[in-house]
């Protein structure tokens, strides 16, 4: 089996926002649509206080709250673990929304551009109108990880087919592959490393892994 | 600390608020059925509130279809019984629909026994679709299906009493229930008021329920219990006194349904059990912004 996952490193991440801009560039999401943002936390009081550049988005859950409240069969999980909406189903009723703990889900309901009224030549050619009114949210870069298994490809080492948040980010604090795969890059930094799940408590088996600490 | 703590959701407002209030139809419907099974003299009030339980519930089913972003498709929403409490609510309200125009236009017991009971399945849908809301944490507390379903017999109670005192003799029973049914709203409101204590929820969600406990109790608790205790003095005076009852207890459900669903829903925010390590540093305490916890 593949269970595509991400593990992002806390302490090397400084906030850069690269990845937030990547997954904009390459999914042409609208303004205020981030799929990949970074939170910058602060903890503590002064003297004692801790800043912390957190990525979050999408976890592709094994147990995707979302998926079970979707009213339409528009939110699968595939068996490499990746979650998606099919936009042609999606009826943008918003419930997968208000399941999601991690605030992944994004509805437009109109087009918005970057500078205004009118959309920007890029923005005009990339515009996708299946994706107004319905539910949007990461998809792991799902184009890529399928040409990948076509072409051969490694997900998460070939930067062909690899998410574009991962490609860009500049401290490699973003990876990204197969946890079912011992040898895979991600099954050794869990191995390694000290890591927790955002609100594994909840149940919903997320696919981010956070590395915290060394073993 | 700001993008981290629970925001308000702004995915469903008042249309979706407007649906859970028409969950008031429901308990309408279970009144109806009980002044006919009763047999006790009730004029034409169980074919009005028939009639009245299924405009209800026709209106929030409508008002939440004018905020799904793509309304031509809504009927892709009956695609997954198996797993969606949406989809149960959408099969339960069919059915309903079905029994309530039979009962409407054969005058069949049978038929208003089926509508109220299925009323009943739509109450208990209405309750799990808030509490399978795992992003939110005042909707996913187990003990909201209870009070869902309380409120909304006690709303749809308040308005058959409005129903009875307008087109024929107020049912005996009639003031019981608007003595019991608003206290058992009182009740279940408390105890998941308690649960919610116990498993923890955002600072701002407490705020905004501690904020609306007291009049909820005092407006839709006290209110018509006390009203339907006077109403047994004798008419016409009675008869105002379970209208303004069964008024407060519709009203008052109303305004906690749309304070639950648009105030008090506020989302998950983010926690981290542990503060990464830098450089040569000691990795940090946990942090959960914007949470009370128990």
């Amino acid at each position: 089996m593949t269970r595509f996952v991400m593990v992002i490193d806390l302490r090397r991440c400084i906030g850069c926002q690269a990845c937030t801009a990547g997954c904009r560039h390459a999914n042409a999401t609208p303004p205020g649509v981030q799929w990949r943002r970074v939170l910058d936390l602060e903890a503590g009081t002064y003297p004692e206080t801790r800043r912390t550049f957190v990525p979050v988005g999408c976890m592709h859950c094994g147990e995707p709250p979302c998926m079970e409240v979707c009213p339409t069969t528009a939110t699968r999980k595939r068996d490499d673990g990746l979650v998606t909406i099919d936009y042609d189903i999606c009826i943008g009723c918003g419930y997968c929304a208000v399941a999601c703990p991690y605030q992944a889900r994004y509805i437009t309901r109109r087009p918005r551009y970057a500078y205004g009224e009118a959309a920007t030549e890029s923005e005009a050619a990339r515009a996708d109108p299946a994706m107004l009114a319905v539910a949007t949210k990461c998809t792991f870069c799902i184009g890529r990880l399928d040409a990948a298994r076509e072409t051969g490809l490694t997900p998460g080492v070939d930067p062909e087919g690899t998410p574009a948040c991962v490609n860009s980010c500049v401290t490699g604090a973003l990876q990204f592959g197969d946890r079912d795969d011992p040898e895979s890059n991600v099954s050794r930094l869990i191995r390694e490393h000290k890591t927790f799940r955002m609100h594994e408590e909840l149940g919903t088996d997320p696919g981010i892994y956070y590395i915290w600490d060394s073993q | 600390m700001s993008q981290a703590a629970p925001a308000r959701q702004r995915r469903w407002d008042w249309r979706a608020a407007g649906n859970f209030v028409g969950g008031s139809g429901a308990g309408v419907l279970v009144c109806a059925a009980l002044a006919r099974a009763l047999g006790a003299p009730a004029g034409r009030a169980p074919t009005v509130a028939v009639a009245l339980g299924l405009i209800i519930i026709a209106a929030g089913l409508t008002s939440v279809w004018l905020e799904i972003g793509r309304p031509l498709r809504a009927l892709n929403v009956f695609r997954q019984p198996r797993q969606s409490w949406m989809t149960r609510e959408s099969w339960v309200a069919t059915a309903l629909f079905a029994a309530g125009a039979a009962s409407l236009w054969s005058g069949s017991t049978t038929a208003l026994m089926a509508a109220a009971a299925l009323g009943l399945g739509f109450l208990y849908c209405q309750g799990r679709i808030l509490a399978a809301a795992k992003g939110i944490p005042a909707w996913r507390e187990p003990r909201i299906v209870p009070l869902i379903l309380a409120t909304g017999l006690a709303e749809g109670t308040g308005l058959f009493a409005l129903v009875a005192v307008a087109n024929g003799p107020v049912p005996a029973w009639l003031p019981l229930a608007l003595i019991v049914l608003p206290l058992c709203r009182g009740i279940a409101f408390q105890r998941y008021h308690k649960a919610l204590r116990r498993s923890g929820a955002p600072t701002a969600t407490f705020a905004v329920l501690d904020r609306a406990a007291r009049p909820f109790l005092l407006y839709a608790v006290a209110l018509p219990a006390a009203l339907a205790i006077l109403s047994f003095l004798p008419d016409p005076a009675g008869a105002w006194l379970i209208a303004l009852a069964g008024a407060a207890a519709f009203v008052g459900g109303a305004a906690f349904k749309y304070t639950l669903v648009v105030h008090a829903a506020f989302d998950q925010g983010f926690a981290l059990p542990h503060l990464p390590t830098r450089g040569a540093g000691l990795a940090g305490a946990a942090t959960k912004p914007g949470w009370r916890m128990p």
